[in-house]
């Protein structure tokens, strides 16, 4: 549905030239929630902006709908952006307007006559539960409230891609959470194609589907979510899903339990999908003459399904150990044998 | 007892320069809101970075700003004259300080103007044009509306000085209170009249900021 192509974003100053955004490719599929992580000075805000031409791009190309974007001009731009939503880290609310007028304030723009104008602003106000705050003003808002009315703006022209900038950024975790909460009911209630950009994993983990991470200005990884972040090729993208994983900050804790010993074997299990839902581990105490002694685990669901990774060390003769090993490779589930290092 | 205390001042006098006085200040601070918001905006707007971005022009209105705003109202009134005279077709009474009035003080209105518009979060004119807003909707809808309370405190700072302007005027025969402070009070060292004159201008401006404060508080929504 959109098509990004060798899309290049330079910043010249008298001093010097900084490649925002650095020839990034992508396609992002209708209906999808594509996640965009980096770290701050990525290039991910500049990207965002690049889609609807808040920023202008210095080469590439971007088409949604096989209608070519970067070559609009400027009053057919203007049509055009109203097929994107846009919602905001500090959320760019008017505080002049109420809420009702908030929401009403595309609509304007994009001439509805004043009595269509109602109908859509409380039908808005209804889907993102703010129903009886109409006339308040966004100074009397929380935070999660204020980007509700964000969402709802964003959402007035019925657009097709709602562009998400850092919008969870400035909330607390419990917000973030009703936040993200709100935009996949969106996503599956209106078939809207979400393109959001973070710094925090815990947001692409919880709502996308694709995701793909920015360093320097530049696409280092792209893939689906549970692939990403089970098998995470860069280094930045291993930085960022170990962040998530409190366990592989915490693996020194094991250390004690790796030793050289032939008959004791310290293993790391990565389930993914429906592999999480198996009981392996008593599987194999029932098949095989071993002592499991479970170290430590963790599981973590995503729109994709969910991924864990088991530690646990295994006591027995060498060769019941090495078929145990076997048994769970040939389950499907991966499998890595930490050894002891001198 | 106030007959006692100001002798000379005659009631008549004193209402018709405040009327005088009335009329220089509601038509200068219209002429002063015109002009000055006109002037901020293009300011504002031809700036690095912003919507009409153009540094002719920017630099160009800068200037002219700034020299009139360099200029001492007294002196401004002085070189005006030859075109006051063809605007208004004479150089005595109230209506003809009105020029110099809105010239002097319309410089001074951009400037807080166009501070003003600086306020105005960056992020909300960013929000408005990614929903396809017009350069006009942004400056009817987003701008003018967002920045309102400092254009409104803005504007009571510019009518003070505008009185203060206006009794200046007095001096060289624009009527009003500094005229009737100055002709009949200090030329004729009946100093109860300048002190009576003083009183009303007090009043006003108090009355202005007065008015100005509340305008700004119930505006702002903040």
């Amino acid at each position: 549905m959109i098509e990004i192509k060798q899309l290049t974003k330079l910043y010249k100053t008298k001093h010097q030239q900084v490649q925002a955004v650095d020839d990034i490719s992508l396609n992002i599929n209708k209906g999808e929630i594509f996640g965009v992580v980096g770290y701050s000075g990525a290039g991910k805000s500049t990207f965002i902006r690049l889609i609807n031409r808040l920023e202008e791009p210095t080469s590439g190309t971007i088409k949604i709908n096989d209608k070519d974007i970067t070559t609009m001009a400027q009053s057919k731009l203007r049509k055009e952006r109203q097929k994107f939503g846009m919602i905001f880290q500090h959320f760019n609310l008017l505080w002049s307007r109420t809420i009702y007028d908030n929401i009403a304030f595309p609509l304007e723009i994009a001439g509805v006559p004043k009595n269509k104008r109602k109908e859509k602003v409380l039908e808005l106000i209804n889907l993102v539960g703010l129903s009886g705050r109409e006339k308040a003003y966004p100074s009397q808002l929380s935070g999660g409230q204020k980007q509700r009315v964000g969402i709802a703006r964003a959402l007035a022209n019925d657009p097709d891609v709602l562009l998400c900038d850092e919008a969870t950024s400035a909330l607390d975790p419990e917000t973030t959470d009703d936040i993200l909460d709100l935009l996949v009911s969106i996503n599956k209630k209106l078939g809207l194609t979400i393109i959001l950009i973070t710094h925090e994993m815990h947001v692409i983990q919880k709502i996308c589907h694709r995701v793909a991470v920015m360093e320097k200005g530049k696409v280092v990884e792209t893939g689906n979510v549970l692939e990403v972040f089970v098998k995470p090729q860069s280094k930045t993208t291993k930085r960022f899903v170990q962040q998530l994983n409190p366990l592989e900050q915490q693996q020194e804790a094991i250390q004690s339990f790796i030793n050289s010993r032939d008959d004791s074997e310290v293993i790391k299990l990565h389930f993914i999908g429906n592999s999480t839902r198996r009981a392996l581990i008593s599987e194999i105490s029932k098949k095989y003459d071993v002592d499991i002694n479970i170290l430590q685990g963790s599981i973590s669901p995503t729109q994709e399904g969910a991924y864990g990774t088991l530690f646990f060390e295994i006591n027995g003769q060498k060769d019941v150990i090495h078929d145990a090993i076997k048994y769970i490779q040939a389950s499907g589930v991966e499998v890595e044998v930490l050894k002891h290092v001198e | 007892m106030l007959n006692d205390l100001f002798p000379n001042v005659k009631m008549d006098d004193m209402w018709e320069a405040t009327r005088e006085t009335f009329y220089m200040i509601s038509i200068s601070v219209i002429g002063t809101i015109i002009f000055g918001v006109l002037l901020g905006l293009l300011l504002f707007l031809t700036a690095q970075g912003n919507l009409w971005q153009n540094r002719w022009i920017n630099g160009f209105v800068a200037t002219i700003v700034n020299v009139f705003r360099a200029i001492p109202f007294i002196i401004l009134i002085l070189l005006l004259f030859p075109f006051t005279d063809f605007l208004i077709g004479t150089i005595r009474g109230w209506e003809a300080a009105l020029p110099a009035l809105i010239i002097g003080a319309a410089p001074f209105y951009a400037r807080l103007v166009e501070i003003a518009l600086k306020e105005v979060d960056k992020g909300v004119i960013e929000a408005a044009k990614a929903m396809g807003a017009t350069g006009r909707t942004i400056i009817f809808k987003v701008l003018l509306p967002e920045s309102m309370p400092a254009l409104i405190s803005g504007i009571t700072v510019t009518a003070i000085a505008l009185i203060g302007y206006i009794a200046i005027a007095g001096l060289i025969g624009a009527g009003g209170l500094g005229d009737l402070a100055y002709m009949q009070g200090f030329q004729r060292r009946d100093f109860d009249v300048v002190f009576a004159c003083t009183i009303f201008i007090v009043v006003i401006v108090f009355i202005f900021q007065f008015i100005g404060d509340i305008l700004s508080k119930t505006i702002d929504k903040r």
